[in-house]
């Protein structure tokens, strides 16, 4: 059985249909690509597997258990984690404190002594070690991403969505993120969804990649099979033109 | 280094607070003692109203309200139906026969308030920032004219006259001391139980919450819990600071806790610092002295008239708004760090 499986979803912003009868499946331990050119519906789709979003019909199960009908703050507690497009910590809280709240649904009443060695631990793990006391104001946009993972991380998911992590960084910084991406899997068990327009960093990590455009699948496959893939090209030079216009 | 030196010079303040608090008595007139323990009332209501505002970022113009019902509660305990009639009110049904000693309906009027205030928190669920403070504020304004309407349970606009506390178990202090034991003793324990609240897990869900709602969501924190949570909690704080100030005053009429009431706590919480503790005994100090002081500056000797108190009020909150952002207790800590710096250095 399919970890995650998501079955015809369609969601509708006002007018604007982000998402149609869109189906995807990801099997334990998969790392999967989710590209497409800029307002495919990516984000939203996360948004709706986190139950930020409601689809308007279709279904999305997890282990078998269908989402549509958990609350937003339980899906954590279901085994998915998430990070963010656009980085969203809390910015008066400490970077430990920032793991704290991500490791919320771990902690118990008295377990605060072993909720924050873990949570050092994990900021040891992705070389943060000293930045714990540290707001995230001011600290560069990589840590911060860094951070974010973190934070998704020691809720201790079987599920990791990942939106854009390569986003912001540089050249040096994309190639240790695609080492980064292979070693969780390893490390933690985890399966990866991952929402990417670096396409070398999607190929490089990615045992199969799903390819949105105006809210619809337009192919999947392996790395190579997508980038062949005749519609894929003439989605993303459409979407150069039109940008190019 | 420097991981300990901050806890332990607050650790200091916090003991050097405590050996103040208890030593005062000896030194001061029954008078002062009085505003004193006003001090320790605002105290406890500013605590509970900081949980909210500060840690959870829900804003309460309504928190006089809250104070209300608890003097209330206290009030009609202390009475009972016999104290009702010999006072020549008409008591409803639900209100005890016998009277209840003073101290023992102190926990019961937060526990009351707090239940009211969980139920009020519900339906804020639904109501963003603004639409929330004028709801709060709604409901102080509309509370005096309820009290007066509900003339069984409140003794109406005339109020309630208590009788005048003694000090309980054969103690021989006289009542300002014992008023005096009793805010603080309260004050005391409530200070540490916000402060195991705060920094802990839930405290954390609640600023996670404030600092952005759909992170805090993503992370398993559930907004509907903390932040009904937080207005219990911080409405039991302000049932209590009621009970303890109908105690004091030893009467409580619709009046007692204005609408401008809610206003100067709200105000108090940002002169002493959002989200911070011991923040809070700089905004009581305030509460309390401020308007006095304002109306007649003891080194001027000058004596303004009475509406000096609120103009000055609102002026001391501009510049504490525009100049020290965090409130006294961020410029506290500023003025203290190097001192903390220093101290870890030399270890
Ligand atoms: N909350 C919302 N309200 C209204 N429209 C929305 C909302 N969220 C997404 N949309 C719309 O849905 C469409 C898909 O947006 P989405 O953010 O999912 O795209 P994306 O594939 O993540 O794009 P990008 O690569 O730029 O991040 C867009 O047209 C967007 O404007
Ligand atoms: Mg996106």
């Amino acid at each position: 059985m399919a970890l995650l499986a998501v079955e015809d979803v369609t969601r509708r912003f006002g007018g604007i249909v982000a998402l149609t009868d869109v189906s995807l499946a990801l099997e334990k331990g998969e790392i999967v690509g989710l590209i497409g050119p800029n307002g495919a519906g990516k984000t939203t789709l996360f948004n709706l597997i986190t139950r930020l979003y409601r689809p308007n019909s279709g279904c999305i199960l997890f282990d078998g258990k269908d989402l549509t009908r958990t609350p937003a703050y339980r899906i954590v507690r279901l085994g998915i984690a998430r990070t963010f497009q656009n980085v969203v910590l809390f910015q008066n809280m400490t970077v430990l404190e920032n793991l704290l709240v991500g490791a919320h649904s771990q902690l118990r009443p008295f377990s605060e002594r072993r909720g924050r060695k873990q949570a050092v631990e994990m900021l040891e793990y992705l070389k943060l070690g000293d930045l714990g006391e540290r707001l995230p104001g001011g600290l560069p946009f990589g840590t911060l991403k860094r951070v974010e993972l973190a934070r998704a991380l020691v809720a201790k998911p079987t599920l990791l969505l990942l939106d854009e992590p390569a986003g912001g960084l540089n050249h040096e910084e994309v190639g240790e993120l695609a080492e980064v991406i292979r070693r969780l899997r390893r490390d933690f068990d985890l399966t990866i969804l991952l929402v990417e327009h670096h396409m070398q960093l999607v190929m490089s990590v990615c045992d199969r990649v799903h390819v949105l455009n105006f809210g619809r699948k337009i192919a999947e496959g392996t790395p190579a099979e997508v980038q062949a893939n005749p519609d894929v090209i003439e989605a993303y030079l459409g979407a150069e033109t039109v940008d190019a216009a | 280094m420097r991981r300990w030196a901050s806890p332990v010079l607050q650790g200091l303040v916090l003991a050097a607070a405590v050996v103040l608090i208890v030593l005062l008595p000896r030194f001061t007139s029954e008078f002062r003692l009085g505003q004193f323990t006003y001090v320790g009332i605002y105290f406890i209501a500013l605590l509970g109203l900081n949980i909210l505002t500060g840690y959870n970022g829900q804003i309460s113009l309504g928190h006089a309200a809250f104070m209300a019902i608890g003097g209330y509660t206290a009030a009609i305990l202390i009475l009972g139906q016999k104290g009702f009639e010999l006072a020549g009110h008409d008591p409803a049904q639900v209100i005890p026969e016998h009277g209840m000693r003073a101290l023992f309906t102190i926990p019961i009027a937060g526990l009351v308030t707090g239940v009211i205030g969980y139920l009020f928190g519900l339906p804020a669920l639904r109501l963003a920032a603004v639409s929330l403070a004028l709801a709060t504020l709604a409901v102080a304004v509309s509370f005096p004219a309820l009290a007066k309407r509900f003339e069984h349970l409140t003794g109406g606009g005339g109020g309630l006259s208590l009788p005048l506390p003694h000090a309980p178990f054969g103690w021989d202090i006289s009542t300002p001391h014992w008023l005096y034991y009793e805010a603080w003793v309260t004050a005391a324990i409530l200070f540490v139980v916000a402060w195991l609240l705060v920094r802990g897990r839930v405290g954390r869900a609640w600023r996670a919450i404030r600092d952005g709602e759909i992170a805090a969501v993503s992370s398993g924190v559930s907004p509907a819990v903390y932040k009904t949570l937080a207005f219990g909690i911080s409405a039991a704080y302000a049932g209590v600071a009621g009970a303890l100030f109908a105690i004091q005053v030893s009467y409580i009429n619709p009046d007692t806790f204005p609408v401008t009431l809610s206003i100067l706590l709200l105000a108090s919480v940002v002169i002493g610092g959002l989200s911070s503790l011991s923040g809070v005994i700089v905004g009581a100090l305030v509460l309390e002295f401020l308007p006095i002081y304002a109306q007649a500056p003891p080194v001027l000797h000058l004596n303004f008239a009475k509406q000096a108190g609120p103009v000055v009020f609102g002026f001391v909150l501009m510049v504490i708004v525009l100049l020290v952002p965090g409130g006294m207790a961020s410029l506290i800590r500023r003025i203290t760090r190097p001192l903390t710096a220093a101290l870890a250095r030399k270890a």
